[in-house]
């Protein structure tokens, strides 16, 4: 048990010790609320769908927990060979607990960024309407940062080189985000756009999001919490399978 | 201590490791050396878990790595080529962390690390941050971690490399110390021939997967009639200089050399 703990441990010290890398990671969220939150947000308006900053803003947290774990978990490729991960392999400790630290660590600094945008979001002007949905929204912010945690452990225990990172990068995570609803309503979409929201896991962390917090909703809570729990449980068991194949 | 036998290791086609056996008594200093892609890697990587062979046993202290994980990581300690620390953190928290992880109860875990990092001299340093470190103190450091669970055995892959001569010749002291004072049996791989010649007891020559030459430094010199160490091996696996590919690892070497703007290595 105190495996996973530690490992939980480094995941979160390092992240509280680069304060750059924190403060980094901020600029893209904010990039898009000011450029598209208010750039758009008069003709979102004149489109009778309301204030954009409102929308948008689950979007971008949903965006920054996304990214933040993927990327957690494609650290792997390097810790692997240059870091801690090599030390963890060879200790006496089955890997599922490591797998598990790390999963863990990776999601809880996911899931503080995910915190700091919602507080740069309530300054960009978007406004919480209903508090009592708030254990949902930190549910789905829970479920989302540990489902892609887990995904990018597991593209990671299949990568050997930053290579194929790029790829994965380009032409996985990013259709992710931007196909997910987070940046625009899901109501008459196109049909293939259609198929690919539905098949897209983060769509119904977007949406769990604005159903909790603006009350907005395309799925639904009920059926976005439960595709979420079946997807992270599904992504935490293949990733935990394919970390355990890990050759240095 | 290791006992191999007929030891062997195959990749489809390819055979990395061909029929190799050798022992390690305890207590010994035993020095494995090699050209590239003579099999040395891939013998150590058996050796410490990371691989199952293809053929032939293995013996750590008496237990089996490729069956009993566990048990037999808790007897050696490993000391990696690249480095294996967490430079985020301090070198304490990087001692207190192999600690948890080899279950090392916390008193002795303290008081060990605490006698550790005296003597490999880093103690004034210990609530530092690795990535302040210099590439001869990551190195101590690294050897301090391996030796936390008072492991038997201690395997050094190319412990010195890149390192200057004062800090390479306080390594081997305090590794020679620790060999005299605790018994721990040392496992290296080197490219340095001198140092494989002043610090090893006995020596194994692999190439192309096979042992070539076991002995004392004295035997092999005599065997071939050399005068160091460095002219009987080259005596014995010749002087070509073994083509290799550049593979994803040195890929990722030469970026690691690129971002460590900081450290030496």
């Amino acid at each position: 048990m105190s495996a996973i703990y530690i490992l939980w441990l480094r995941q979160v010290k390092r992240y509280v010790r680069s304060k750059p890398r924190i403060i980094a990671a901020l600029g893209q969220p904010l990039l898009f609320l000011i450029a598209l939150g208010f750039g758009f947000g008069p003709i979102f308006q004149r489109a009778g769908q309301g204030n954009y900053i409102q929308f948008l803003a689950p979007g971008v947290i949903g965006m920054t927990i996304l990214f933040t774990a993927v990327f957690s978990g494609i650290e792997l490729i390097w810790d692997r060979q240059f870091g801690f991960l090599k030390e963890t392999l060879v200790a006496p400790v089955p890997r599922i607990l490591v797998m598990i630290g790390r999963t863990l660590g990776g999601a809880t600094v996911a899931l503080l960024q995910g915190v700091i945008v919602v507080a740069i979001c309530l300054i960009a002007g978007f406004r919480v309407t209903n508090f009592r949905a708030l254990p949902e929204a930190v549910l789905v912010m829970v479920l989302v940062a540990v489902m892609f945690t887990a995904l990018g452990t597991a593209i990671a225990s299949v990568l050997s080189d930053f290579q194929g990172f790029q790829l994965i990068m380009n032409f996985l995570v990013m259709p992710i985000f931007f196909l997910s609803g987070a940046l625009f309503p899901l109501t008459n979409l196109p049909a293939v756009l259609n198929v690919i929201a539905i098949i897209d896991p983060l769509s119904y962390g977007v949406d769990g999001l604005r159903s909790a917090l603006i009350g907005v909703a395309h799925f639904g809570l009920p059926l976005d919490l439960a595709v979420l729990s079946i997807i992270t449980a599904a992504l935490v068991g293949t990733g935990s399978a394919l970390f355990s194949r890990i050759q240095l | 201590m290791i006992r191999v036998s007929n030891l062997v290791k195959r990749y489809g086609d390819f055979t990395a490791v061909n029929d190799i056996s050798f022992d390690v008594n305890e207590g010994e200093i035993f020095a494995f050396l090699g050209p590239n892609g003579a099999g040395k890697t891939t013998t150590i990587k058996i050796l410490t878990t990371l691989l199952k062979p293809t053929s032939g046993s293995v013996q750590l202290d008496g237990r089996d790595p490729s069956v009993d994980h566990n048990e037999a990581r808790k007897r050696f300690g490993i000391v990696f080529q690249d480095p294996s620390l967490d430079d985020e953190l301090t070198a304490y928290e990087n001692m207190d962390f192999h600690g948890v992880l080899y279950k090392v109860p916390r008193k002795i875990r303290r008081e060990r690390i605490e006698s550790l990092l005296k003597l490999f001299e880093l103690w004034e340093r210990r609530n530092d941050p690795v990535k302040q470190f210099s590439g001869g103190m990551k190195r101590r450091l690294e050897i301090a971690r391996g030796l936390l669970h008072t492991p038997k055995i201690v395997f050094l892959d190319e412990p010195t490399l890149g390192l200057d001569p004062q800090t390479r010749n306080q390594l081997w002291t305090h590794v020679k110390k620790l060999n005299e004072q605790e018994r721990v049996t040392v496992f290296l791989t080197t490219h340095y021939m001198e140092e494989a010649e002043r610090v090893a007891h006995r020596i194994a020559i692999i190439d192309h997967g096979k042992i070539v030459a076991q002995g004392t430094a004295q035997e092999l010199k005599t065997q071939t009639g050399a005068e160091t160490l460095e002219q009987a091996f080259l005596a014995l696996t010749g002087s070509t200089i073994r083509a290799e590919e550049g593979s994803a690892l040195d890929q990722m070497r030469t970026m690691a050399r690129m971002f460590r703007g900081r450290g030496r290595r």
